[in-house]
């Protein structure tokens, strides 16, 4: 039933790990900026902190071993000298901290805003085949683990590899020997890293999918609160949550497993060469190639040296979390915009009610059966439609077509004689309006509801809720009465998705939006739910106020909808059957006459 | 079953105080876990120390003197390497342990509290969820509980670290107290900078969560209206709203990270600071002929060694104001009270049962007082009668009926079944004979079998005993029978798969008649005793309305049946009609007494024939469902809502 599941979002980014962070770097550039004189002052860090070893030489060889007896003055001159490196290295240090954490809270703000904005480009058919829940996870939680991953460990990841560049050129200075020993001894961590490393990466890349799963159980038992209840169906959400839940530990507890034992694998080669340099350095000391000053020193360097080794094995694994994270958001941003702008868009064309055409048009899921076939419907300027048809039949469909939610798979949709695809979508949904059935409220004040639906240059973000045309909207919409009735009128908050107003009220926002919305063509899927008489009037005033004078085609779920229109179009099955003014496809002998006989037979 | 806790979750005291109950409940939960954990990191400690110590025993006893051209010293050089081998392989499999059973702990810990966070969803009332963005509850049970664990994974190694330290203090004040004091100055200091560190910490950590928490909203709630932000084309807009708060986020967090940059690299000069300072001590008593070069050198590395150690610390007094917050959210959740009180008694009717409202008042508190939604509500609906309640909006019919599911309870007075309190009967019983079909009609997303049944494919009881029920294995044919009577047979005989075809999440690929009629089969397949339809068939044609109230009727079984409705189609089915303003019961009658009698009921009846006639009261679509005109089963409806 699901439909398009072929056109779905990729799962996430099947890149490998440089081009992710390729593809990463050019949505947000702002991570390599300024990165020369980061990286400087990170040189600079990692040299402050092989003084010490240094010093440690130093101290062994000219104060403590130096001949005629341990010479104290020196090695407090020594200590002094390098405690003020130490000191200076440690202010880098802060410097580049500040600087990374700018850029990387930068380029992660653009990364979320893009995919944000993604998700909303895409395709009406693309989104639906996600679920809800781990479409907000892509761009929340997948960018917090990249965001904390930073805070607690990326930024450790840069002066960790700079300051093994410096203790390495150390190292080779006091005994090259030595030095060959240390790199033969991380050779064979560095051949089985990479691949314990993708093999992370796929146990964090399923943590996170099991993780959105989970979202997905926990967010029905949070929006069918209310049936789960009626029904006592606790017990049967609370298995599936528990399996949900259960399945996240299991994935997390094999991912750390294979991060501990990588991080003791680690641990081990680390020091088995500092076993080695001891037993090897003796000898090449014996042999007089090394000082034990020096000799010692090494060994304080190899600590140096395994140290970031060891904490960039670890950050590494974290940074296979991060990434699988950022993966899954950069999947969202490869996920191609079915419904793109044209390269070459004409000029805009003047506002006034538009003259709408479907010519030949067809239309189908990927790989489903076709839902519209061979449609020819011709809306003249300022004219209304109704479309008729069984659930299923294809009709919102249509409606779906000229309001550019997908293309047509054969045929074209014309907007004033303009193929829909030519028009940029700025221009086209500025004149073309779909209003859902039950429209959708924000939690927020009725007036920041219905002002919701002002658009234009001047107006592109945050509409203020106290702009006249609001007021004026429910004036021309004769809404008024109703407004002044609410507790605070205008300024009433109307709850999450406006739980706080009815059904038929919920209807009415979406019409005053609608109305400031102003478009030329109108597309009004019609509600269904009966509602409380008072608010029904109302409901058929303002249509009234809104469809004057604009082009208007309706999903009529009911008769008297289509008796009113100008011109009623009949769809069957995916075919336009029949097409005419009501009274004359009621005379006409067709599925339309059939059923208009069927229902006055009924009895109210 | 979950008793109710005994005392709260919710952490009181002191900063200190709190963190160390929330650590302890944490090591509680999981002993052996624990044990294993914190064992394998105390060796992991004492390890440590002995890398020093023999390097330092090295040094003296074999680099030095074999340098100086002893033989036997050059003899022990394979000796050495052979006891430092032996200690590398302590050391990686204490490290391995410690890795791998602390996270263990932390993944344990962190399905605990889900567990918890989720019962407590499906526990607490209506009012509850009403007051909650979802959102904010999604977070609570995500990122809230990875917060609250995160403590959990570097605790260990922070305990091993203790080991370590209290080892070393031990060896170095055996073999120097002058080295000694020398080699652990920097502790103190380490310590104060740890606790400046997360006194800072602590208020930016928890704004930044707070933020996360609300940037997560938003993109909820943009996602939602998706369909409305393509049909207006605001996207720009809505990224624009996202895009302010995720800012304010990203300042938070670099506030964050700043603290951070200033705490690390201080944390992580010490030790080196600190191994300057031992050799210049170490000199001055290596002259004094105290001690040798090798316990100097042992000294000193071992500061090197301490340098992530010490970090340790930061890592956990780092994690603990961002633990604390994330717990606190968990625990608002998990000592959340109000969870309507489950009765003992069972209850088995047989066909219909009587329904009585006794002096009910229900109100709820808001900012401003009290706001009363049903008032004095004294009502009795004999067994298998049918009952319209009909009122404006806002006239508190919906939270009349929903005190019959018992989805609230009342204030004062009691709503009664074939004369038992509904507070006293049995969940279980109550959710298995009393249905209610809500406006908004849910949709799980499973098959439709699983969304008509409900069933609990393990019957064992479920967590507040309604889970698993003595209806399990609803038969197909029953869940065709519901079906039918509903008028869905036919849609589902066309889906692919018919009953086990996957409805998608919400529902979206059903139109909302559909929708509604399917959570009518969910009702009906259990032959309730009392079936309360609150405006349920809002988008369903009212001839189907009819029929099905009618099928339902002549059922041998027919149940009593509480009806909001918008429609006099409906009310007309009705053997009485009880007319409800204000929360109270005006009057109530026949159809035809109320119209006589009662003004207010008579403007409200007129003004919906007058709005019948005008919309001649049809659904088309739902008229074509009912003469079964092919309809076909790809039903291109949905996600339009």
């Amino acid at each position: 039933m699901s439909a398009g599941t072929s056109t779905g979002m990729s799962p996430t980014s099947t890149a490998s790990v440089r081009a992710t962070l390729r593809h990463g770097l050019r949505v947000s550039p702002e991570l390599a900026q300024g990165l020369t004189v980061t990286i400087l002052l990170a040189v600079a860090a990692a040299v402050g902190r092989v003084l010490v070893p240094i010093a440690v030489q130093q101290t062994v060889d000219t104060g403590i071993l130096a001949e005629g007896g341990p010479d104290t003055a020196r090695v407090v001159t020594l200590a002094t000298i390098a405690a003020i490196g130490l000191l200076l290295g440690a202010a880098c240090s802060a410097v580049v901290n500040i600087r990374l954490f700018r850029s990387s809270e930068a380029g992660l703000l653009t990364l979320r805003r893009r995919a944000f904005r993604h998700v909303h480009d895409l395709s009406v058919l693309t989104r639906d085949t996600e679920r809800r829940g781990s479409l907000v996870s892509r761009v929340t939680s997948d960018v917090d683990t990249i965001s904390l991953f930073v805070q607690w460990g990326g930024i450790m990841l840069l002066v960790s590899v700079l300051q093994i560049g410096v203790a390495t050129v150390l190292m080779a200075v006091y005994s090259w020997q030595l030095t060959l020993i240390v790199y033969l001894g991380f050779l064979p961590l560095a051949l089985v890293l990479p691949v314990l490393q993708k093999r992370v990466n796929r146990r964090y890349s399923f943590v996170r999918e099991r993780y959105g799963a989970m979202l997905g159980a926990v967010s029905e038992a949070v929006v069918g609160a209310e049936t789960i209840r009626a029904y006592g169906a606790a017990g049967r959400t609370q298995r599936r949550i528990d399996g949900s839940v259960s399945g996240t530990r299991r994935a997390m507890v094999r991912a750390q497993n294979l991060v501990g034992a990588t991080f003791a694998s680690g641990v081990l080669v680390a020091n088995l060469v500092l076993a080695a340099v001891i037993v090897l350095g003796t000898h090449l000391g014996v042999a007089g190639d090394v000082s034990a000053g020096s000799l010692l020193a090494f060994l304080f360097l190899v600590q140096l040296f395994t140290g970031p080794v060891q904490m960039a094995t670890e950050i590494l694994n974290e940074l296979q979390n991060a990434v699988a994270g950022w993966r899954r958001v950069l999947g969202v941003l490869e996920t191609p915009v079915e419904v793109a702008d044209p390269a070459h868009a004409g000029a805009p064309s003047p506002r006034a009610a538009a003259h709408v055409e479907l010519r030949g048009v067809h239309f189908a899921y990927p790989d489903g059966p076709p839902v519209l076939q061979d449609v020819d419907v011709v809306v003249p300027a300022g004219s209304s439609v109704a479309v008729v048809g069984a659930t299923g039949s294809g009709k919102t469909t249509i409606a779906r077509l000229v309001a550019r939610f997908m293309d047509p798979t054969d045929g074209a949709v014309l907007l004033d004689g303009t193929d829909v695809r030519d028009v940029r979508l700025e221009h086209l949904r500025r004149r073309v309006v779909l209003v859902p059935q039950e429209g959708f409220l924000f939690d927020g004040t009725l007036a920041e509801n219905i002002a919701y639906g002002l658009r234009g240059e001047d107006l592109a973000l945050h509409p203020s809720p106290d702009d006249p045309r609001v007021r004026a909207a429910i004036d021309a919409l004769g809404l008024a009465t109703w407004v002044d009735e609410l507790p605070a009128g205008l300024a009433t908050p109307v709850g999450q998705r406006g739980e706080s107003l009815s059904a038929g009220e919920r209807q009415l926002v979406a019409l005053a939006r609608a109305y400031l919305a102003d478009a030329d063509v109108l597309l009004l899927d019609e509600a269904t739910s009966a509602v409380d008489p008072a608010t029904e009037v109302r409901i058929a005033r303002a249509l009234g106020g809104l469809t004057a004078g604009r082009t208007t085609i309706t999903i009529a779920h009911r008769l008297s909808t289509a008796e009113a229109a100008d011109a009623v179009v009949v769809v069957d099955r995916g075919r336009v059957v029949q097409h005419g003014h009501h009274d004359e496809l009621v005379g006409q002998d067709g599925p339309y006459a059939q059923m208009h006989a069927a229902w006055m037979a009924q009895t109210r | 079953m979950p008793a109710p806790a005994p005392s709260p979750m919710g952490l009181s005291g002191s900063a200190p105080r709190r963190a160390t109950t929330l650590i302890w409940r944490g090591l509680r939960a999981h002993p052996w876990t624990y044990t294993v954990a914190i064992g394998t990191s105390a060796v992991f400690g004492a390890a440590t120390v002995a890398v020093s110590r023999v390097l330092g025993w090295a040094t003296d006893e074999v680099v030095v003197p074999a340098l100086a051209g002893d033989d036997v010293a050059q003899g022990r050089i394979w000796w050495a390497g052979a006891v430092m081998v032996l200690v590398a392989i302590t050391l990686a499999l204490s490290v391995a342990g410690r890795r791998i059973f602390a996270g263990l702990g932390y993944a344990q810990i962190q399905e605990d509290h889900r567990l918890r966070v989720t019962r407590q969803y499906l526990r607490l009332p209506m009012t509850w969820h009403r007051r909650h963005p979802t959102g904010q509850l999604l977070s609570n049970a995500g990122a809230d509980v990875e917060a609250a664990t995160g403590v959990f994974n570097p605790f260990p190694f922070a305990l091993g670290v203790v080991v370590m330290l209290v080892v070393a203090a031990v060896m170095l004040f055996l073999t120097d107290v002058w080295l000694a004091f020398a080699a652990l100055a920097i502790l103190p200091v380490a310590i104060v900078v740890n606790l400046v560190f997360q006194r800072r910490m602590s208020p930016a950590i928890a704004h930044a969560q707070q933020l996360r928490a609300e940037v997560a909203d938003i993109a909820h709630e943009s996602f939602e209206a998706a369909t409305l932000v393509t049909a207006l084309g605001t996207q720009a807009r809505e990224e624009a709203r996202f895009a302010a708060r995720a800012g304010e986020l990203a300042r938070a967090n670099v506030h964050v990270g700043v603290v951070r940059a200033f705490f690390d690299p201080i944390i992580d000069v010490l030790p080196g600071l600190g191994t300057l300072l031992v050799l210049v001590v170490g000199t001055v008593r290596v002259t004094e002929g105290a001690i040798g070069t090798g316990d100097v050198v042992a000294a000193a590395y071992l500061l090197t060694l301490f340098s992530v150690p010490v970090r340790s610390f930061g890592w956990v007094l780092g994690e603990l104001p961002r633990a604390l917050v994330g717990y606190d959210r968990v625990a608002r959740v998990v000592d959340s009270r109000g969870a309507l009180p489950a009765g003992e008694l069972p209850w088995h009717p047989h066909g219909a049962a009587a329904v009585a409202f006794d002096d009910v008042t229900r109100t709820v508190a808001t900012t401003h007082g009290h706001h009363v939604l049903v008032q004095d509500v004294d009502l009795q609906v004999p067994a298998g009668r049918t009952v319209a309640i009909v009122g404006a909006t806002g006239s508190g019919k919906t939270s009349l009926v929903q005190l019959v599911a018992r989805l609230d309870d009342p204030s004062r007075g009691a709503v009664t079944v074939d004369g038992l309190d509904l507070r006293d009967v049995r969940p279980a019983d109550l959710a298995r004979h009393v249905a209610f079909v809500a406006q908004q009609a849910f949709v799980f997303e499973d098959t439709v079998r699983g969304n008509v049944t409900l069933a609990d494919d393990d019957a064992a009881p479920g967590p507040d005993g309604t889970g698993g029920s003595d209806d399990a294995g609803t038969s197909d044919d029953d869940v065709w029978e519901a079906l039918r009577l509903a008028r869905l047979d036919e849609t589902v005989a066309a889906l692919p798969g018919g009953l086990d075809a996957r409805l998608g999440e919400r529902g979206a690929n059903l139109s909302g008649g559909q929708r509604q009629r399917l959570a009518l089969a969910r009702a009906l397949v259990r032959r309730p005793s009392v079936l309360v339809l609150d405006d349920a068939t809002s988008a369903v044609d009212p001839r189907i309305e009819q029929a099905i109230l009618r099928g339902l009727r002549e059922r041998g079984d027919a149940p009593t049946v509480l009806l909001v409705a918008y429609r006099m189609s409906s009310v007309l089915l009705a053997d009485e009609v009880v007319h409800v303003d204000g929360g109270r019961v005006v009057d109530r009658g026949t159809h035809a007494e109320l119209l006589a009698r009662d003004a207010g009921y008579r403007e409200l009846a007129t003004a919906y024939e007058r709005e019948s006639a005008r919309r001649e009261g049809a659904d088309w679509d739902e008229a074509l469902d009912l003469v079964g005109s092919g309809s076909d089963a790809r039903d291109d409806d949905g996600g339009v809502a």
